[in-house]
């Protein structure tokens, strides 16, 4: 499995990418840490013109911590997020998913654009960016946009990108301190796809009732969802077993996941509601 | 056919300033251009990390990378650890803990764990199965490469 022929290009402005990419009208593809790409030309599923090379744009490996929320740059690879100190408090729901991307070699290239580009259903990183109303910029030809996560993922591999655009930054707002949270996933082996995940987190009213509730699902559809009906039976309450059971029967009968090679869409049905009942539990703590 | 490009790569040490194709991957590089054989090829798709060398000291899967992205880069592979007669004290370990049979995971499990060992103290045997967790062994069932590890973590640990 030798890679198709193509052009490489390594520019060292954003201005000079996109220019590449414009020029090449689809037919160019940027190369982050290519852990999602190389192996797509090697099965052909990819057959570019041209890699253009994002190596050189330091600008894009920026992590800054602020009053109004994490902002995290598109170069910024998985190793990055786990080693940067201040993420653990300021965004503790984003560490815990990023604790199941991939083995370790993966998380030494691997980046939160190429990712969230890559648009994989059963990807960490989309689906805590949907579960937390992350904005994600872009920049193209007409210069730069601001999407919503909830916008942006369109289906398997499929995202609201243009063929001139490059992801320049995520944006999770701010993450309050008594901010509850429960992150949960199963996978086959350790490191491997989600079979299915959950991502959770609510802000506890005086009372100590569930408020703001925001549940994510991951790997049991075509793209991450926030679970609206789960979020219903919770908001207001305490998070006793008669709630949580109800929350796992709510998300098990929200998705439709298909069959695939890796599990049937019962299973996968099943699964979610186990995820979501485990992640409120280790969040309500 | 698209033109060659020049690149400088150091690798084990020596600096080579070479032609190439941009899309050789670097594993194919090390392999064919340089004949450095040590470097296994298992899936070629990202899979089976038996291709894993250090690029600036930090692993990766060779497979998972173009030659040229290598361009100023300093690559270590496993012919960089030791040689016949004088293995460092890892491959030792391995030899001594019984940590392969057929050996074609061995070069990535060794460039692998030497990444683990520079960067963590790896306090529990589930600390370096996770470390390890992206190099796959279809003979040894994994404890013994577990032990190989662990005890060059503890003698490490002895003499400080
Ligand atoms: C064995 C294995 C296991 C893995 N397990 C997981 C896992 O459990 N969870 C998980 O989430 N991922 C997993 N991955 C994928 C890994 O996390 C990838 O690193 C990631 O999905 C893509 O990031 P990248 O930087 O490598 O992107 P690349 O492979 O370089 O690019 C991927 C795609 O994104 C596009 N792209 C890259 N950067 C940008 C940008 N800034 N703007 C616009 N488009 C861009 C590229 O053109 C390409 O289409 C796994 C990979 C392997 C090989
Ligand atoms: S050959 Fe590179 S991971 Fe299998
Ligand atoms: S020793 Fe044979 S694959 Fe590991």
């Amino acid at each position: 499995m030798k890679l198709p022929p193509f052009e490489y290009a390594c520019p060292a402005t954003i201005a000079e990418a996109v220019a590449l990419l414009a020029a090449h009208n689809g037919e160019a593809k940027l190369l982050a840490g290519g852990q999602s790409l190389l192996p797509m030309l090697a099965f052909r599923v990819a057959a570019p013109s041209l890699l253009v090379d994002l190596g050189k744009l330091s600008e894009l490996r920026q992590i800054r911590v602020a009053d109004e929320g994490v902002t995290i740059g598109a170069m910024v690879r998985w190793r990055d997020v786990l080693a940067h100190a201040q993420l653990h408090a300021a965004h503790p729901l984003l560490v815990a998913a990023v604790q199941h991307v991939a083995h370790h070699q993966i998380r030494n290239r691997g980046t939160i654009g190429g990712s969230l580009a890559h648009a994989d259903p059963a990807a960490e990183l989309p689906g805590v960016a949907v579960t937390c109303d992350a904005d994600i910029t872009v920049v193209g030809r007409a210069g730069e946009r601001v999407i919503a996560a909830r916008d942006f993922f369109r289906g398997p591999l499929m995202t609201a990108l243009k063929a001139d655009e490059i992801i320049t930054e995520v944006h999770l707002p701010a993450w309050p301190a008594r901010r509850r949270f429960g992150f949960c996933e199963f996978a086959r082996r350790r490191g491997d796809f989600a079979l299915a995940a959950a991502a959770v987190f609510y802000d506890p009213d005086g009372a100590g009732h569930v408020h703001n509730a925001h549940i994510g699902a991951i790997g049991v559809a075509d793209a991450p969802l926030r679970l609206a009906q789960v979020e219903l039976v919770i908001n207001g309450r305490a998070l006793d077993d008669a709630t949580i059971a109800r929350a796992e029967a709510a998300a098990s009968a929200a998705v439709d996941p298909a069959d695939d090679i890796h599990a049937s869409g019962a299973y996968r049905k099943h699964l979610i509601g186990v995820m979501v009942e485990r992640a409120l539990r280790s969040a309500a703590g | 056919m698209s033109g060659t490009r020049d690149i400088t790569v150091t690798v084990n040490g020596a600096t080579y300033p070479v032609s190439v194709e941009p899309r050789l991957l670097l594993v194919d590089f090390l392999r064919h251009t340089l004949g450095l054989t040590g470097t296994h090829v298992g899936c070629e798709h990202g899979v089976c990390g038996a291709c894993t060398v250090l690029v600036d000291g930090d692993s990766a899967r060779a497979c998972l990378m173009l030659a040229i992205q290598a361009d100023g880069r300093s690559i270590d592979t496993v012919e960089g650890l030791g040689r016949i007669g004088q293995m460092n004290a890892l491959q030792e370990s391995f030899h001594t803990h019984h940590a392969l049979q057929c050996g074609f995971c061995t070069p990535g499990m060794l460039m692998t764990a030497t990444d683990l060992l520079q960067k963590y103290p790896l306090a529990t045997d589930d600390d370096i199965r996770r470390g390890l967790s992206g190099n796959l062994c279809r003979c040894t069932g994994y404890e013994h490469i577990v032990r190989a590890v662990r005890a060059v973590v503890d003698k490490r640990k002895a003499a400080p």
